[in-house]
């Protein structure tokens, strides 16, 4: 595997895609590398917030040489990214994280669930499916403001839920689940918490495997700083207690390993 | 030029080391830093057993700095020596290992089994803050500090490091407990204690409540201390707290540091400490320096 890097990128373009939600494309020679549910850490150039903010890739296009990330303005960092305009130079550190099994959907029917600002991965995982496996992309939102779900279409069968019910199922993506009768062999998920917890509790009674993606406070994201970790069934091996790093072994971890 | 330091005889090739808890032990940062361009690693704290550490969220960002409350996440000794000093032996760097423990008698059994493994120095953390037993008990009291310095440096094969805690009245009293001791060297500061509240959750940011503050933040103070305490003992001091860059590097030496490291800036820009041993190397050159020993405490 390539040596992970700092690199300056350069902003291509950037727009909001929904109310405090935006869609960064940016050139960087990282582009070639990103898999889907690796991330990147991105730098604020306001050095009183010193840390990086990790995004997750949103999709990579590696002949252009750039990747796109989507992410929501949560505060100061986020909140100077939201400012850059085409051509601003910014600091990252990638890839990072080791993705989605891929190989794990191979000939199976698999359910892409995406909840909130854990949907942008989600592209990047359906996009590298390919024709490997059958899908469904399961998509929860706040409301009517759906965005990358057009994206998604390309992609596969895209089933909505809103909180509000201003669009598709009134509920989560559990209740879409239940709503339109799906089912799957395997599922990949990024998410809010008690989504994934809802997701690890429905593949354990349908006895499938859930790979999910976590999201933890990181200062290193390189697995030094021991900053985000996630407590695991069996005892880690880089740790020997029961904690493992998200930003280096995870994000993704197969529900069933972790506790949440 | 002369970028050499000696501390309680051990050679450093250059003053510019890593602070312990932000750079593991060099496995992570080897894929961006070469390892053979630093002074010494200094590891991760390690204790005699493995330790869980802290419930998450264990880090939290702060204005110009942030705040951690890992708890000393650590995979227990006799990992560490199959794994971590073997890894480490593969570089042209010395090795200091971090230890902690809860109890006098857990710091003993760590520095014990060290004793036969090819590391050049023990720090000794008796100024954690994130730990409820043991560890910053030992390093507020100036009576605590210089017995467990004793005890340490009575089994103890290599020079001892006792790092110091900027959460205490008088850090210079704590010093001369060292010192009186038997310590070799000391380094300072710790983290600071700190707290940060999220107003939107009405939650402390950290599951821990409070955590260790460190990152640019914390220099000013950090250099206050350093240079309080070379006034007050003649045993090396290793300098740390929120050094960012060659020129924060150099106001620790000038304040009578002989080593300085590099901390919370590792987590902003992994190439932060070579960039501070070319940086003091262009600073010698700039003011015709031969000898490194020259500004160490050069203040005018």
């Amino acid at each position: 595997m390539d040596k992970k890097k700092k690199e300056q990128a350069v902003v291509y373009r950037q727009q909001e895609i929904a109310t405090g939600i935006y869609d960064m494309w940016i050139e960087t020679s990282l582009a070639s590398r990103g898999r889907p549910g690796q991330f990147i850490s991105v730098y604020p150039q306001d050095k009183s917030t010193l840390l990086p903010r990790p995004i997750s890739i949103c999709e990579a296009d590696a002949k252009n040489g750039r990747l796109r990330i989507v992410y929501r303005v949560a505060g100061k960092g986020t909140g100077e990214f939201a400012t850059y305009k085409s051509g601003h130079r910014i600091d990252i550190l990638g890839t990072l994280g080791n993705g989605f099994p891929i190989e794990a959907a191979k000939g199976k029917r698999a359910f892409l669930m995406g909840g909130g600002i854990g949907i942008p991965p989600m592209l990047a995982l359906a996009k590298e499916l390919g024709s490997a496996a059958a899908r469904d992309i399961i998509v929860g939102y706040r409301n009517d403001e759906l965005f990358l779900a057009e994206d998604l279409k390309k992609y596969g069968s895209v089933h909505i839920a809103t909180e509000d019910g201003s669009a598709g199922t009134k509920g989560n993506v559990m209740d879409a689940i239940e709503a339109e009768g799906l089912l799957a062999d395997v599922i990949f998920a990024c998410g809010p918490m008690p989504m994934l917890r809802a997701v690890k509790a429905y593949a354990q009674t349908q006895g499938i495997p859930a790979y999910i993606s976590l999201e933890e406070r990181m200062a290193c994201g390189v697995g030094a700083c021991l900053g985000c970790v996630v407590k695991t069934r069996e005892t880690d091996s880089h740790s020997h207690v029961n904690n493992a790093r998200i930003c280096t072994d995870g994000p993704v971890y197969l529900a069933s390993e972790v506790e949440l | 030029m002369n970028t050499k330091i000696t501390i309680a005889g051990v050679e450093f090739k250059n003053p510019v080391m890593t602070a312990s808890g932000t750079f593991g032990s060099g496995m992570e940062y080897a894929e961006f830093v070469d390892l053979n361009r630093l002074g010494a690693v200094v590891t991760k704290g390690v204790a005699n057993v493995p330790w869980e550490g802290n419930p998450t969220p264990r880090v939290a960002e702060t204005y110009g700095g942030m705040l951690n409350a890992i708890g000393l996440q650590n995979p227990g000794i006799d990992v560490f020596i199959e794994r971590d000093i073997p890894f480490l032996k593969q570089f042209d760097t010395k090795i200091i290992v971090n230890v902690c423990g809860r109890t006098a008698a857990d710091y003993v059994e760590v520095v014990e089994k060290l004793g036969d493994s090819p590391v050049d120095m023990l720090e000794i953390n008796v100024s954690c803050p994130n730990v409820k037993h043991g560890g910053i008990a030992f390093g507020q009291d100036p009576k605590c500090l210089f017995d467990i310095t004793k005890e340490i440096k009575a089994k103890a094969k290599q020079p001892v490091i006792m790092k110091l805690s900027p959460n205490v009245t008088d850090i210079a009293e704590m010093a001369r407990a060292a010192e009186a001791a038997g310590s070799d060297a000391v380094s300072l500061i710790n983290t600071i204690t700190g707290m940060k509240i999220d107003i939107h959750r009405r939650t402390f940011a950290l599951a821990n409540k409070t955590g260790g503050l460190s990152g640019p933040a914390i220099k000013p103070v950090a250099v206050r201390m350093v240079y309080q305490v070379a006034n007050a003992v003649k045993i090396p001091i290793i300098g740390m707290g929120g050094i960012a860059n060659a020129e924060d590097a150099i106001e620790f030496l000038l304040a009578g540091a002989s080593c300085v490291a590099v901390g919370a800036m590792n987590f902003v820009n992994p190439y932060t400490t070579v960039e501070i041993a070319d940086g003091i190397e262009a600073y010698m050159r700039q003011y015709g320096i031969e000898s490194l020993t020259e500004i160490i405490g050069g203040l005018k």
